[in-house]
């Protein structure tokens, strides 16, 4: 292992996250960023199945057989969602009939199974519990910052508490409704994308086809 | 009859799959790029989308509801827990199943879908399709319209950003939005586009 944990915990935040570069977990979660604490327990909710299905993975890594591994990491995968599920309805009703399905989505993140097959079925199982810690994270950081710029202008508040007077209570904030709409998610993650190429210009893709520059005469 | 023609409708375009519940998304832009790839995909969706919805239905008031096994004597059983890992198990067997019966019986339909049948057991379209089917109690005629109809949608959006896409790659787009980047924004634009769809009442 060349990489020291310090640096398995963080790469995945910006340098490889598993939502702007991997395009890894897109699926279910985009549709919960509506409101900044919805946001932050389906993040608490993916950093607990990534980091431990990886854990449990890679301490049964030896005895699943190569034919059938795809079966038995679903079945820890979804052993741990049915125990968030359950806490969450146990302990935070009102959120858990937000989330809905997406919850029980989380079997089928990408993220979980591509850390699972990718790096949990070759490596040990401390170092598999911080690779998926950190995917966590970095699929919880996007879904964190999406979850702010929606809610906060969108609704002008933050975890339910105004920031932004507006105008319907006598404020002077006009609150702009699309972004509580879902296409909004889909811009804000390709400006994010593009925010973080900019600033990282080694990730941004090749070009399929070149415009040719003739020069004028 | 009226109201599973509304339900199809409402499936395929109000409430599509892809574009406004977001699911399917890690397959919606990494095979996108050519239409004939995503129209084979979307079809192998679809297919797989009819099967598994009516099949857990049947799962789910045959063993799983509260009160579901007094047919075995077990009136006061309540098995809902499980269901996610049962739903879970059926997709994959369903896909297992699929795939040889096609590699038995029609080899050139499994040449042209086989690369995307294991996908699908990931695609999270499949097992949304079947949570949502849970979550909104239907019934059998319900579900399997559902399915059908859930998994034309998901076919149509693909179908549609494959399109898209295929015309965009000669557009002179900004660095940091090549590829990933723009490929987000237009499939949020097709979203607002699908949503004009809502208020349609049949």
């Amino acid at each position: 292992m060349s990489q020291t944990k310090k640096e398995m915990l963080v790469d995945p935040l910006v340098d490889n996250n598993p939502i702007t570069l991997q395009v890894l977990g897109i699926c279910s979660a985009l549709a919960v960023t509506s409101s900044l604490q919805v946001s932050m327990v389906m993040a608490l909710a993916v950093i607990f199945v990534t980091s431990f299905s990886s854990f449990f993975i890679s301490c049964l890594r030896n005895q699943i057989p190569g034919s059938i591994r795809i079966i038995v990491q679903m079945v820890i995968i979804a052993s741990l969602v049915i125990l968030v599920d359950q806490i969450l309805k146990a302990y935070a009703f009102e959120i858990s009939k937000t989330l809905s399905v997406f919850v029980g989505l989380i079997i089928t993140n990408c993220i979980v199974m591509g850390r699972a097959e990718a790096f949990a079925m070759k490596n040990p199982p401390v170092a598999s519990f911080i690779d998926g810690m950190g995917n966590g994270m970095g699929y919880g950081l996007i879904l964190l910052l999406v979850g702010f710029i929606r809610e906060l202008f969108g609704n002008g508040s933050l975890f339910g508490v105004t920031i932004l007077e507006t105008v319907n209570n006598g404020g002077w904030y006009v609150p702009n409704g699309m972004l509580l709409l879902p296409p909004s998610a889909f811009f804000i993650i390709g400006l994010i994308i593009w925010a973080f190429r900019t600033w990282k210009p080694n990730q941004v893709e090749e070009r399929e086809y070149k415009i040719q520059q003739v020069e004028a005469h | 009859m009226e109201g599973l023609i509304s339900l199809a409708v409402k499936a395929i375009f109000v409430e599509n799959l892809a574009l406004s519940f977001f699911l399917g998304m890690c397959t919606f832009i990494a095979v996108s790029k050519k239409i004939s790839t995503a129209l084979g995909l979307g079809i192998s969706v679809m297919v797989v989308q009819a099967i598994t919805v009516p099949t857990n239905n049947l799962l789910l008031s045959y063993l799983l509801k509260p009160g579901a096994l007094a047919w075995a004597g077990f009136p006061d059983v309540d098995l809902t827990f499980l269901g996610l890992i049962s739903y879970i198990g059926v997709i994959a067997a369903m896909v297992q199943i699929l795939e040889m019966v096609l590699d038995k019986y029609f080899p050139p339909l499994y040449n042209a879908l086989g690369i995307f049948l294991p996908l699908i057991t990931v695609n999270c379209a499949i097992l949304g399709g079947s949570l949502f089917m849970v979550e909104r109690d239907y019934n059998f005629a319900e579900a399997a319209t559902y399915g059908l109809s859930s998994g034309f949608g998901w076919a149509l959006a693909i179908t549609a950003m494959a399109g898209v896409r295929e015309k965009l790659k000669y557009s002179d787009i900004p660095d940091g939005l090549q590829g990933l980047g723009i490929t987000f924004i237009t499939a949020g634009l097709m979203a607002m586009a699908f949503m004009s769809f809502s208020g349609v009442k049949l």
